[in-house]
């Protein structure tokens, strides 16, 4: 009533009813459902009924999002750098100094399209690198996986590989141990709810703290789950440096291990096992390769060090009782561990020793007897009973890409959606953590992420390609990386280097790294465009994410208002682009966003349910839970049961089964691997790298004897929990008032850094201080809080700030506006990878006066 | 008549922000004419939640109590509001904009900090149930609704049955309402895990030759030789004695373990605080 419209949109923190009146927005909500929605499920666990409650839950940042659409720092018009003539002098040592004037669409695109041409015919292929963050706005059409894939495909450009950043330690090491390429190394999590409540007696948070990741783009779909785990008795352990969010919410025991040493507790975990006969020795027997070597390395045989708690303990800092104690618990009852937010995440996994703690994690597990009853990976995260045979394509499925190689569209969509291949003639690749050296004309070499197979890690690349030019044109989707990448200050580096002829960014917001662009062209909301997708199905890498959800919600996103200022979709940006390049009909097959929804309704399930009109007009559909003998079985009790694979995913690859088709596990043995058979055939001599998981130091944490005296605090980064990364950051949002995530002093919103007292009160430090935290890959100042919530030597700031801000010269001064990232190292956390080691980074802090700029 | 209050559920309050966000969402930049005015985009909370970090190192917790104005029945910002302040027929107080505007002073009429000045408006502006929602057919308010925990709930019905309720459930008024009065429409659950505070510790044990967890210890807290409460400690060794009042004196440890006993005291309370670790030689 009113006037207002009521519409239905989608985001990364869960689906929305968006109230318009008069074309502008008034409200977002989450979803409440109707009696006309799909049932929801019911389980039965010790005498009790649980039913999720008929709505979805959304994030906190998803609140911001009105404030965020018609925040000042939308970028309303094309702009060009004042001090840029594309055919004089264009001054690249002014990017991020130099301000903007607006310019007309027209020649916004002309000067673009141009400088495709002209690098294309100077230099050849390969000049053009295109980049962008990892994230996006939702919906399934207008993703990066999408329509940007299909544009650079069409104009042929040099490819950033993303690092699993992500999986790290579990794609470069649990991999190894247990197979799940096609999960980069983490788990499947199928049916894991009902059996958890139903069966398990303890859970374990290691690096765990779904309350502010909710796994991703899980919203606070788990909390419920968690509180019923709660009112069964079921018990919590919380393993990390901070008093987490999960932690604080559902009480437990807190064990705060110094950081990136979660390897030396683990094996001192499976030394009790050992020891005292608490393994599951049948399992091991029948299930499993290698545990003799490594019980004999875990005892100490074979380099006379005996794993024990003790043994741990100068290195985690936890008692060695502690640990023991946690040991004989975890061995004698029914055990889930939670390994980060979603199982095959956590900070743990991006550090020094983080390839050493996930093939750990594998290895603790195989000792308990993973996929028997109570026995598996979670913390009721993942693995809802919802239907996972109705198909709907998650954004990794590529769109309209039509890309079979970089998407997934070759899983299911292909045979589907109708739609002209798209292909890129370019094949030099970057490492995403090599952008800058690549810029400045470094040689590089790289691995991939190649969730095909296991051994896919190991094909090494280099850069340049050979007989292809190196970087000439970055164009630059987005502006996250200096907020996101490690070492950041060396992409604001590269930016003002003379190399780099042209920088053309398409973002929504002026963000920190934006203003290093020579042209900007202002992109649109998914508020402000058509769209269609589901809550939070990624497919790819994360088949079957949507197992999150209490309920499946698919949705049409409306386009709820007009974009706003001279905005376009991103869709029709690079439309008006191919037009000018003649590429215009083979862009967009002659279709409008809103006709591209059409098509991939028509390729889902959805018309077996529900009829084009009434899904738009309805705007949302929720796929009813499958009857009870429908949900998906248990994962991995098909292997402890010794029979076929019976989970719905189609992986591994049916080459990638030595035996029989779906019998056993991808690995060499089809077993679970204690000591791992592709590490051998690589390198069995890798010191960094062996194929028995061992102890392996930090090689930026306090055995760095130097390095430590000068900066003695571990500074660990983990995921801000009232922003996705940089995407709901900043920007003058109504997030920027949340106490936890900036905080006001002097007019400025400072990002912020927690800090134990005990260090704080030897440096001089209270609650608000002005802080400067700093190393030798730069400073960033920031506001303190003062808190019991870390151990004595650590300090805690999530990474994911939006702003950049040096207080002098860019790339060389410290930053306000709360880039840890300018701290961090670029180094691979081995060097045989493509991995950050975000949560291993050393620094020291002091008070800031603000007039130092240093 | 029916009237509202709110029910907070502190043991359930996560911090997440949703309902100080949902609550901006809904008032910044929107009129809501007869109601309020719109809320600045920054500075005003009007879900204010407030911590409480308890505790020291490895021995904590936090909890977090959200606080909106609470609608008090005996309001001291409606009887020095000179109008500018109303309550309805339902309980709910409103800023009358008109009467409101140019009163800078009103600021400190409200004795709980649930009044904020809008510099633009010229007014004092707060909670308000968001009373146009409830008038147009809504069941909650926009911070009940974006909770995701059920920390969050309104009461809708009789003074009677909301004394019922708060006695049946043990709802206690907010903090040191008692002392700023008012009569708060607004009740809270596990209180005590803002109010109160603890005395926690670890015990270990030395056997054969390596330390253990003190699991099993008795540990027995007295105040002025009297025994308060007692506890066996848990499988970590961990003992926690909470719920106690902060500033009530000087507290004595008793621990004891195979027939050894170990005393620690006096241990003055001002705070929630950790006794140390004590570990039985063998
Ligand atoms: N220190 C530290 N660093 C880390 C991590 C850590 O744990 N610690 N974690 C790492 C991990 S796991 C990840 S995934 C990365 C994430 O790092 P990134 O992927 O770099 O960060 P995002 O913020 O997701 O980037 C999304 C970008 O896309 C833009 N964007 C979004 N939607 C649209 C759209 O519709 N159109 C256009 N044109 N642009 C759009 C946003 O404005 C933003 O700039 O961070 C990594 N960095
Ligand atoms: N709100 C919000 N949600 C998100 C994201 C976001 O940016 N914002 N990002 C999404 C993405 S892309 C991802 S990959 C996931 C990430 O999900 P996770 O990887 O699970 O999240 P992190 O915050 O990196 O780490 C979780 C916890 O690990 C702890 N930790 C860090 N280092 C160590 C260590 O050495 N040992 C131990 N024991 N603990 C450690 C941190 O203190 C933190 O509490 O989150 C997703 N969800
Ligand atoms: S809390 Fe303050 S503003 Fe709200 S009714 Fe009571 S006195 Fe008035
Ligand atoms: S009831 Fe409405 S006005 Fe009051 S705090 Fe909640 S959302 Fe804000
Ligand atoms: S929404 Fe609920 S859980 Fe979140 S901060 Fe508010 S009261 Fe607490
Ligand atoms: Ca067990
Ligand atoms: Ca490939
Ligand atoms: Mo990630």
């Amino acid at each position: 009533g009113g006037g207002v419209v009521r519409y239905v949109n989608n985001t990364n923190g869960g689906p929305v009813f968006v109230y318009v009146r008069n074309g502008k927005i008034v409200r977002i909500t989450p979803i409440e459902f109707d009696d006309r929605d799909g049932r929801s499920w019911t389980i039965t666990a010790r005498g009790r009924s649980f039913t999720p409650p008929r709505r979805g839950t959304v994030n906190p940042y998803v609140f911001g999002l009105r404030s965020l659409i018609y925040s000042k720092d939308r970028l309303l018009y094309p702009m060009k750098r004042v001090d840029f003539d594309p055919r004089g002098d264009r001054n690249p040592q002014n990017r991020g100094i130099s301000s903007y004037e607006r310019v007309s669409w027209d020649e916004a695109l002309d000067i673009v399209a141009a400088e495709i041409k002209r690098v294309k015919r100077e230099h050849g292929p390969g000049a053009i690198l295109n980049s962008c963050g990892s994230h996006h706005t939702w919906g399934n059409i207008g993703y990066w996986l999408s329509a940007k894939t299909r544009f650079m495909n069409s104009i042929g450009s040099s490819q950033v590989v993303h690092n699993p950043d992500s999986w790290e330690g579990w794609y470069w090491g649990a991999v190894h141990h247990w197979g799940n390429s096609i999960r980069n190394g983490a788990s499947d999590t199928y049916g894991t709810v009902e059996d958890c409540l139903k069966e398990a007696e303890m859970i374990v948070f290691w690096s765990s703290d779904p309350e502010s990741t909710s796994g991703v783009y899980g919203a606070f779909e788990g909390t419920v789950r968690r509180q019923w785990a709660k009112s069964l008795g079921i018990r919590m352990v919380h393993i990390d440096p901070f008093y987490n969010h999960t932690a604080a919410l559902l009480g437990g025991k807190w064990i705060a291990p110094r950081p990136d040493t979660g390897n030396a507790m683990a094996l001192a975990i499976a030394w009790v096992w050992i020891t005292e006969d608490l393994y599951d020795k049948e399992y091991v027997a029948e299930r499993t390769t290698g545990f003799a070597k490594w019980r004999d390395y875990v005892l100490g045989v074979t380099d006379g060090t005996a794993k024990t708690p003790e043994w741990q303990e100068p290195e985690t800092g936890v008692p060695g009782r502690v640990v023991r104690s946690l040991a004989r618990q975890w061995g004698s009852r029914k055990t889930y561990l939670s390994p980060g937010g979603l199982a095959g995440f956590g900070g743990a996994c991006r550090c020094a020793t983080g390839i050493e703690w996930a093939r750990s994690m594998v290895c603790l597990m195989a000792m308990q007897g993973l996929g028997k009853p109570g026995v598996n990976l979670g913390c009721l995260q993942q693995g809802a009973p919802v239907d996972t045979h109705f198909y709907f394509p998650g954004y990794a499925e590529g769109g309209l890409s039509g890309d079979l190689d970089n998407t997934g569209l070759r899983v299911s969509m292909y045979q589907r959606m109708v739609q002209l291949p798209s292909m890129n003639p370019v094949s030099q690749l970057v490492p995403r953590m090599r952008i800058p050296e690549a810029i400045l004309g470094e040689e590089i070499t790289g691995y991939p992420t190649d969730p095909k197979s296991i051994e896919g890690q190991f094909r090494k690349f280099g850069y340049p390609a050979p007989g292809h030019s190196p970087i000439r044109l970055y164009y630059k989707y987005g502006g996250s990386h200096f907020g996101t990448m490690g070492d950041s200050n060396r992409y604001v580096r590269a930016y003002r280097s003379e190399r780099l002829e042209f920088v053309v960014n398409q973002s929504i917001w002026f963000e920190g790294e934006a203003k290093f662009a020579d042209i900007l062209l202002p992109a649109c909301t998914n508020f402000e465009r058509w769209d269609i997708g589901e809550t939070a199905n990624s497919g790819g890498y994360s088949h079957h994410q949507f197992i999150q959800w209490n309920h499946r919600i698919v949705t049409m996103q409306h386009k709820c208002i007009e974009p706003l200022g001279e905005s376009r979709s991103d869709y029709q940006i690079f439309l008006d682009l191919a037009n000018r390049l003649g590429l215009g009909n083979l862009f967009s097959e002659a279709m409008t966003e809103l006709d591209w929804c059409r098509r991939l309704f028509d390729a889902s399930d959805l018309p077996t349910r529900v009829s084009w009109k009434d899904f738009v007009k309805k705007g949302y559909y929720v796929v009813p839970a499958p009857a009870e003998q429908n949900r998906a079985p248990v994962s991995w009790r098909w292997f402890a049961e010794g029979r076929e694979k019976d989970v719905p995913e189609l992986a591994p690859l049916p080459a990638d089964y030595a035996e029989k088709w779906r019998k056993g596990l991808q690995t060499q043995s089809g077993k679970l691997e204690f000591e791992s058979s592709s590490l051998k055939r690589f390198d069995p001599d890798d010191p960094e790298r062996p194929p028995l998981p061992s102890y392996i130091p930090s090689w930026e944490g306090h055995h760095v004897k130097e390095l430590y005296e000068k900066y003695p605090l571990n500074l660990v980064s983990p995921h801000p929990r009232y922003s996705f990364h940089t995407m709901f950051d900043g920007k003058d949002s109504i997030i920027n008032d949340v106490r936890e995530h900036r905080t006001l002093i002097d007019g400025y919103y400072y990002w912020i850094v927690r800090i134990n007292s005990v260090d704080a009160r030897e440096r001089g430090i209270a609650d608000n201080t002005l802080v400067r935290m700093y190393n030798d890959r730069g400073a960033v100042i920031l506001a303190a809080q003062v808190t019991d919530r870390v151990p004595p030597k650590t300090v805690i700031s999530a990474e994911g700030s939006a702003v950049y801000d040096p207080v002098g010269e860019p790339g060389h001064s410290a930053d306000r506006g709360g880039c840890v990232n300018l701290l961090t190292s670029s180094r691979n956390i081995i060097s045989r990878s493509h991995s950050t080691p975000s949560n291993s980074c050393l620094v020291q802090i002091q008070p800031w006066s603000s007039g130092d700029v240093s | 008549m029916n009237k509202y209050a709110f029910i907070i559920d502190v043991g359930k309050c996560e911090n997440c922000n949703n309902c100080f966000l949902a609550c901006k969402d809904e008032h910044c930049d929107n009129d809501w004419p007869g109601y309020s005015r719109p809320q600045p985009l920054h500075g005003h909370r009007w879900m204010n939640i407030l911590k409480k970090e308890r505790g020291v190192f490895p021995l904590i917790d936090v909890a977090y109590l959200p606080k909106p104005c609470f609608h008090c029945d005996d309001a001291p910002c409606v009887s020095a509001g000179r109008g500018g302040l109303r309550k309805r027929e339902d309980g709910i107080v409103i800023v009358d904009s008109a009467k409101a505007c140019g009163n800078r002073d009103l600021v400190s009429a409200c004795p709980h900090g649930a009044l904020w000045w809008n510099e633009e408006e010229k007014m004092v502006q707060k909670c308000t149930f968001c009373a146009h929602l409830l008038d147009d057919g809504w069941q909650v308010p926009r911070c009940v609704q974006a909770c995701p925990t059920g920390a969050l709930s309104i009461f809708r019905g009789s003074d009677e049955t909301l004394r019922e309720k708060i006695v049946e459930q043990e709802l206690q008024p907010p903090p040191d309402s008692q002392n700023r009065g008012g009569s708060p429409r607004c009740f809270y659950r596990n209180l005590q895990r803002y109010t109160s505070c603890f005395l926690a510790g670890s015990v270990g044990v030395e056997q054969d030759g390596v330390e253990e967890c003190g699991v099993g210890a008795r540990v027995v807290l007295k105040k002025e030789n009297e025994v308060v409460a007692e506890q066996l400690c848990d499988e970590f060794g961990d003992f926690r004695f909470d719920g106690l009042a902060p500033g009530s004196g000087e507290y004595l440890l008793e621990i004891s373990y195979n027939g050894k006993v170990m005393k620690s005291g006096p241990i003055r309370l001002s705070a929630s605080r950790s006794a140390g670790t004590f570990v039985f030689s063998s």
